[in-house]
């Protein structure tokens, strides 16, 4: 396989990663974001419109951004509501915001973006080197850290962690936050790569974070992930994308027949665990 | 050090109210530095309420709280910390998706920055090593894969653990209730080392044997108030349990023979532990109670579990002739639906019966809520309410009006008796006396010596076999730990 090949493949890939890193925050502390897709647009409007034309404001609206999601988490935790139902709210909203921004595809993203996008670094695909990175930063701040620890325990057995004297707002408020960050950095890097946005950009996002995550190794309910599997599992479902246009699958079917992917992958894991916890 | 009339905490007039109920009524309640104080009462008598307050996770709703001789405003979990009290909770508080380095960490915020792992896990193994010498448990283990014993363990060896804040006063609710003998024994023995060294406890148990051997002072709970508090060598067995107001504890030993010898019913379940060849095969006729002892986690539930799915399947080296129903040990995973009334907890075995057409009838159903709330006994306002609003022992009593409302006529039991007073078990023993007489069968893990003692047989497990078969003439507390323990002949 050359490396142009490879670059090509995995170059959605990274976008896809950084957007399961994000969901995957949130699934840790037993929520779900359905909103991170149609932030990934919103994000990718706001850097090919304002954050070439007028920087201060692109940047002020992404950490506004953050902010946002910050919040979210602290109403999801202070009012006891379901995250479903907060960040299903949230979806709309994005979109809307994403189409305020930028009603017609179009606009263009920062130079120096594109060119960190199109990085071409000798011998190894840039795409590759970058998800290697992204594990390992992800992996030691949540699996190695001791405030990680905390931030997963809060996800096992919250009262545990209440107990022994730690907020439970702010591990709510530091997941969530981390997910907007993981949002910005995925619609940038989309919009790095597609060298155009359009309001729509990132909509399949939502369930293919969710999928790469636990695909990955995550659980929905109970503090179980590994960083580095959802890593896998975002690059996984980028593969099986490429794959089915390798087989000359019409595009027609294509959606379709990744779902089936999907479902074979998700129950191969499934029997997995099962007869590993049974030789336990 | 201070003086043993030194006070680490003094609760004055506290009360606490759920809604209507006053689940604290005005209690006065002190522990002096260096001492054990036992603390009895039935199940709802109050006591995790006043362990909650104490430990500062619950606020009350009036009353004092003097720590260290200076009245604390605003006490929290997290001054509670800082002022050295520790608190093992009845319901496990560690975070089973991490390990168990990672779950002592959680209670020290000191251990963190570079090589902050090899620091927890240091400590809880010494910690681990000291209290149950030769346990067994790696720091790296993920908690969740644990068995219940061991989290117990954990949580106990946890809440002695020091870093930086001192240690004063460490609360176990019901720490050895899912401990077999031999460990709650190393652990009480820990209990009294601790004692000596100036540091105090308080022990909250069922066992009332462990109350009065351990303790310096034995203060009982009734209905949110305290009944009776003195020095732990004036108590005995009978008058504890005349000041918790319960049944005579007599009663306790003179179990009837039972009419029907063994052989002149059908038998209905035949199994072998794994499937093994080797080893004594588990036989229950009609109408037996059948024990399962043996140390905790030696493939008792394991055997029950199985047992469970040869009721609706072949399974080899299994034999179970009619349906089965399991009372679950523990309640809060696999026993209750939380989110559920009462009255719906303990229809749910039984919608086959509860059905007009397709669909369930509230009517029906009531009905049968109605008529085992007044068979088991159920303190309960309304059958409407939230199972969760009940205490402990209640819910168990729901569960067991599950099952034996059901149309099983075979009841496993996985300890279910777990932290459950001495008159609800009272009450469920006649229960499942009555429910034999009348042809059902029970299988009975229990990890108490006095259960036991309400079987017709007993099989004793070691290393997931079973090692010995007791007629009820032959049971002794001697042959079943020896049997535990012994290489079989």
């Amino acid at each position: 396989m050359s490396y142009l090949g490879l670059n090509l493949m995995l170059n959605l890939g990274l976008p896809t990663a950084l957007a399961t890193v994000a969901q995957m925050f949130v699934i840790t502390v037993n929520d779900l974001d359905l909103s991170i897709g149609t932030f990934v647009s919103f994000v990718g409007c706001v850097a090919a419109t304002w954050l070439r034309d007028a920087p201060l404001l692109g940047y002020a609206v992404l950490i506004g951004g953050v902010a946002v999601y910050a919040l979210t988490g602290a109403v999801i935790y202070l009012r006891n509501i379901p995250s479903i139902v907060v960040t299903l709210g949230m979806l709309f909203v994005w979109q809307g915001l994403a189409i305020l921004v930028l009603p017609k595809p179009g606009g263009k993203p920062p130079g120096w973006l594109h060119d960190l996008m199109n990085f071409h670094m000798p011998y190894v695909p840039f795409p590759i080197v970058a998800a290697i990175a992204l594990a390992a930063l992800v992996h030691i701040g949540l699996m190695r850290t001791s405030y990680g620890a905390i931030l997963r325990g809060s996800g096992g057995n919250p009262s545990a962690i209440g107990r022994a004297g730690w907020s439970l707002l702010k591990t709510k408020v530091v997941m969530f936050a981390l997910a907007g960050v993981f949002g910005v950095f995925s619609g940038l890097a989309l919009v790095g790569l597609t060298t155009s946005a359009d309001a729509n950009i990132g909509k399949g996002y939502t369930l293919l974070s969710i999928a790469g995550v636990i695909l990955g190794g995550g659980e929905f309910v109970g503090g179980r992930v590994s960083p580095i599997g959802a890593v896998i599992g975002a690059l996984t479902l980028t593969l099986a994308g490429s794959l089915l246009n390798f087989m000359r699958i019409s595009p027609d079917w294509q959606v379709g027949a990744q779902g089936g992917i999907l479902i074979i992958v998700l129950a191969a894991r499934a029997m997995i665990d099962q007869t590993g916890r049974r030789t336990v | 050090m201070p003086g043993p009339s030194v006070n680490i905490v003094r609760l004055v007039g506290v009360e606490k109210y759920f809604g209507a109920v006053g689940a604290l009524t005005g209690v006065d309640f002190s522990v002096a530095a260096g001492e054990c104080v036992g603390l009895v009462g039935h199940n709802g008598a109050g006591k995790s309420t006043l362990m909650h307050v104490l430990a500062g996770t619950l606020v009350p709703d009036k009353g004092q709280i003097v720590v260290d001789g200076l009245q604390r405003q605003g006490y929290s979990a997290l001054l509670a910390q800082k002022l050295g009290i520790r608190c093992v909770f009845q319901e496990l508080s560690l975070c089973p998706n991490l390990t168990v380095a990672e779950n002592a960490r959680v209670l020290h915020p000191g251990i963190a920055g570079w090589g902050w792992r090899k620091q927890a896990a240091a400590l809880i193994r010494k910690k681990l090593e000291e209290i149950f010498p030769g346990h067994a448990i790696a720091p790296d283990a993920v908690v969740g894969d644990l068995s219940i014993g061991k989290r117990q363990m954990i949580e106990v060896a946890r809440a002695f653990t020091t870093t930086k804040a001192p240690l004063h006063l460490v609360i176990l609710d019901e720490p050895t209730s899912s401990l077999d003998s031999h460990t709650a024994a190393q652990l009480l023995d820990h209990v009294r080392r601790v004692v000596a060294t100036g540091a105090s406890c308080v022990l909250i148990s069922h066992l009332l044997g462990e109350i009065l051997e351990y303790s310096d002072r034995i203060v009982v709970m009734r209905d949110g108030a305290i009944a009776a508090a003195d020095r732990a060598s004036r108590f005995d067995r009978d008058k504890l349990v005349t000041a918790m107001g319960g049944a005579a504890a007599s009663k306790m030993r003179s179990v009837q023979e039972r009419a029907a010898p063994r052989g002149t019913t059908p038998v209905c379940v035949r199994a072998r532990p794994f499937a093994r060849s080797d080893g004594i095969e588990l036989v229950a006729h009609r109408g037996e109670i059948v024990g399962l002892a043996g140390l905790s986690g030696h493939g008792q539930t394991e055997l029950l579990l199985s047992v469970f799915r040869g009721a609706t399947r072949r399974l080899p080296g299994l034999e179970v002739t009619d349906p089965v129903a399991l009372i679950a040990g523990d309640r809060q995973s696999d026993g209750i639906f939380p989110l559920w009334s009462i009255a719906k907890n303990i229809g749910i075995r039984s919608l086959g019966a509860l059905r007009t057409g397709p669909l369930i009838s509230s009517e029906l159903e009531d009905q049968f809520a109605v008529r085992w709330k007044k068979r088991v006994n159920i303190r309960t306002a309304d059958m409407h309410n939230n199972i969760l609003s009940l205490s402990g022992g209640n819910q168990q009593k729901a569960l067991f009006a599950r099952a034996l409302g059901s149309e099983a006529k075979i009841v496993l039991m996985d300890d279910p008796m777990r932290g459950v007073d001495i008159t609800t078990k009272l009450e469920v023993y006649e229960l499942i006396r009555a429910e034999a007489n009348a042809g059902r069968t029970f299988l009975w893990y229990t990890t108490e010596m006095e259960e036991l003692k309400n079987c017709d047989h007993v099989y004793v497990f070691r290393n997931s076999r079973i090692v010995a078969d007791l007629r009820r003439g032959e049971l002794s507390e001697e042959r079943v730990i020896q049997s535990s323990f012994q290489e079989a002949r």
